[in-house]
């Protein structure tokens, strides 16, 4: 009996069994709640990897996997998850959703501005965040988006940086053309950039005037006839807005027809700074100026990337494609360490309190405004010298002097 | 002087286009298959003349007769063994079968090749002959005297040599040219061949101008299909004639009016010769 009794359950015992029992069911969830914190944030990546922009996304997707290693060293844990919008929005929505199905914390992406619309919206229905790397409509930050972050600059934006780096590009040089003929080409990306400069030029007071403006077809065979009709132009400079295909036909057009502007200047476009357009024209490519969001090769952190990518990729271009991609999934790993856990309003929170000193490109901290979008971003004089392209403007990140006017066609060596 | 220059240019580029139609032309006045691999075919020619430069450094100028005769092979080979199995079946058959056939070479092209444009570099890409203030672009003139070249040999070929006389045989009476106990089949797969071949020839020679990849067919089968149709679908001469108009029609629009119409009155040409002459200009009334 007595036995018995000591075998009955006091209601001490009781409470200290339950208690003992509870922290056995909790520490799963407990040792959980810890893992969670150190656990990689799983960023989804859209890219166009194939399809008609599968050379620049593949160098996108460059950038963003050379992060991963590079981001480890600095004590961030990511884990990517890459899917291929195959230049196209529909595409890129569809993945999208796919990738936050399948346990996305954050999708990064998509390079072409409609793709990115889609993926932003998608993210905004969803509730987890966008981060965008490349993209530059305008109106993805200006609907009230609370998901949405970019760290690229809108097409306002890169219009007047251009600009304006143009304008103090002719001041540092010192010699200033009168007249210039605008060459473009004439898809949407063109277009916005034409408009962008024709109402923007008056008010910066651009220093010269736009005599000729020759729009010419995006997949086009052969620039000859386009090419005399600058020629005939007789302007001082030759301004254009191009893709690479047609920059490299555009030059040696230039070249085969002798006609020699002062220089070649581009206010804000691909091209003339690919390592392409540098290799089939060689001593051709030298002294084009394209005015762009770039690289600073004086940051710490530039050098660092530089040398990993180098050493992942001997034979592959280190540009802004690339610098942007990066910074895309370095915003995501800064969010992610400093939100310690990877919830979608925990990141969000933390993407808003973004201050991420050092960068890669040129410009201030990385920070965004109330509507998501970075106001910091500057636009670098990237003039091609020796082959590279180099900085030469402004003068705290440039790597050689700026030349202006340009030597001569067959004045090279 | 600067109009001559454009009219220069338009004529040499034509030139080329011609060429390249020629091969479409051909088949269709023989087999009466509509090609609608034809773009992917000069592709690939491009692409063999740039691995031609890149592994052999082979202008691809002398290129052009190695990537003509691979082609030639292929074309044969395709036709043999897959086409001729077409030829008596409904068009919309043919059609899927071509288009079948053009999306698989793009995709063994993007999984060979990759997406990247590729190009030759060449000494004298930059060069250009100056005849008194006319400037006049060497790789084009090259570059057209090949297409001109290429145009003579096929000429000569069904003019004079006896199997291109029993080719033009099949085309003109096919049930004739059977009954005569021709080999009808392996006349065929010679005509496929010979215009794959023309097309190959095209494709070295344009690696002279343009960048290539895989994705530039579709846009050189559109314009072959405007070529032959402005000439006359089945002419060799209407091919010629074709080429020759469409470029200079490209050149004047693209400097009188605006370049980026370019297409547009190429397209136009198209209309107003469907709709005046419908058989094109130098092909046989329907």
């Amino acid at each position: 009996m007595g036995k018995e009794t000591s075998r009955r359950l006091s209601r001490r015992a009781f409470g200290r069994g339950a208690a003992a029992a509870g922290a056995l069911v909790a520490a799963p969830a407990l040792l959980r709640w810890r893992a969670g914190a150190a656990e990689p944030v799983k960023i989804g990546v859209l890219l166009p990897r194939s399809g008609f922009l599968a050379l620049i996304g593949q160098a996108c997707q460059r950038g963003c996997d050379i992060a991963v290693p590079v981001l480890k060293d600095m004590g961030y844990a990511v884990e990517l998850m890459n899917a291929d919008t195959e230049s196209s929005p529909d595409v890129a929505r569809t993945q999208a959703e796919k990738l936050i199905r399948e346990g996305a914390h954050v999708i990064v992406g998509a390079f072409e501005s409609g793709a990115t619309a889609a993926i932003a919206q998608v993210a905004e229905q969803k509730g987890t965040p966008c981060v965008i790397n490349i993209g530059s409509e305008p109106k993805i930050t200006e609907q009230g988006y609370k998901f949405v972050f970019r760290n690229f600059p809108t097409s306002p934006m890169l219009v007047t940086n251009g600009l304006n780096r143009m304008k103090s590009f002719f001041e540092t040089t010192g010699t200033t053309p009168k007249t210039a003929v605008l060459m473009h080409v004439n898809d949407t990306f063109g277009q916005s950039m034409l408009a962008g400069i024709n109402a923007l030029a008056p008010k910066i007071g651009l220093p010269f005037k736009i005599v000729e403006t020759i729009a010419y077809d995006p997949k086009t065979r052969d620039l000859s006839i386009e090419v005399a009709k600058a020629k005939a132009a007789g302007a001082e400079l030759h301004m254009v807005v191009t893709r690479l295909n047609d920059a490299i036909l555009m030059i040696r057009e230039m070249v085969k027809q002798k006609y020699e502007p002062m220089g070649v200047i581009s206010p804000g476009s691909p091209g003339m700074y690919e390592g392409q357009f540098l290799k089939t024209l060689g001593k051709y490519a030298d002294y084009c100026v394209s005015n762009v969001p770039w690289i600073n090769p004086k940051q710490e952190m530039s050098q660092t990337l530089e040398k990993a990518f180098h050493k992942a990729y001997p034979d592959q271009d280190f540009d802004l494609n690339i610098g942007f991609s990066f910074e895309g999934i370095q915003i995501c790993a800064d969010a992610a360490k400093r939100a310690g856990s990877n919830a979608p309003q925990a990141l969000v929170e933390a993407l808003k309190a973004t201050h991420i000193e050092k960068r890669v490109m040129i410009g201030g901290p990385i920070r965004f405004a109330a509507n998501g979008q970075n106001p910091d971003q500057v636009s670098a004089a990237v003039q091609n010298r020796g082959g590279k392209p180099l900085v030469v403007l402004p003068p705290d990140s440039a790597a050689e002097k700026p030349v202006f006017p340009v030597p001569g066609w067959q004045q090279r060596t | 002087m600067l109009l001559a220059n454009i009219l220069v240019a338009g004529l040499l580029t034509g030139a080329v286009y011609a060429l390249m139609a020629l091969g479409l032309s051909v088949i269709f006045g023989v087999i009466r298959i509509v090609n609608f691999a034809h773009g992917e075919m000069m592709v690939l020619g491009m692409f063999g003349a740039w691995a031609l430069n890149r592994f052999l450094h082979l202008d691809p100028l002398w290129a052009m007769p190695l990537v003509a005769a691979a082609l030639f092979l292929a074309g044969y080979a395709l036709q043999r063994g897959l086409i001729n199995r077409f030829v008596a079946r409904p068009e919309h058959m043919q059609f899927l079968l071509m288009l079948a056939i053009a999306i698989m070479l793009t995709s063994a092209m993007l999984m060979g090749f990759g997406p990247d444009a590729r190009n030759v570099q060449l000494d004298y890409a930059f060069d250009s002959y100056d005849l008194g203030g006319l400037l006049v672009d060497k790789v084009r003139v090259l570059a057209a005297g090949g297409a001109v070249a290429g145009a003579a040999l096929l000429w000569a070929f069904f003019r004079f040599a006896r199997t291109g006389k029993a080719i033009r045989a099949c085309a003109d009476n096919y049930l004739g040219a059977q009954v005569v106990g021709l080999d009808v089949k392996r006349l065929y797969a010679i005509t496929f061949g010979i215009g794959a071949a023309c097309v190959g020839a095209a494709g070295s020679l344009m690696l002279l101008l343009v960048d290539v990849h895989p994705y530039l067919a579709t846009d050189y089968t559109l314009l072959a299909f405007i070529i032959v149709i402005v000439g006359g679908l089945g002419s060799l001469g209407g091919a010629l004639l074709g080429g020759l108009l469409i470029g200079l029609s490209e050149a004047l629009s693209g400097f009188f009016i605006d370049p980026s119409m370019k297409s547009m009155f190429s397209y136009g040409l198209l209309i107003l010769v469907l709709l005046v002459r419908p058989q094109g200009l130098l092909g046989r009334r329907l």
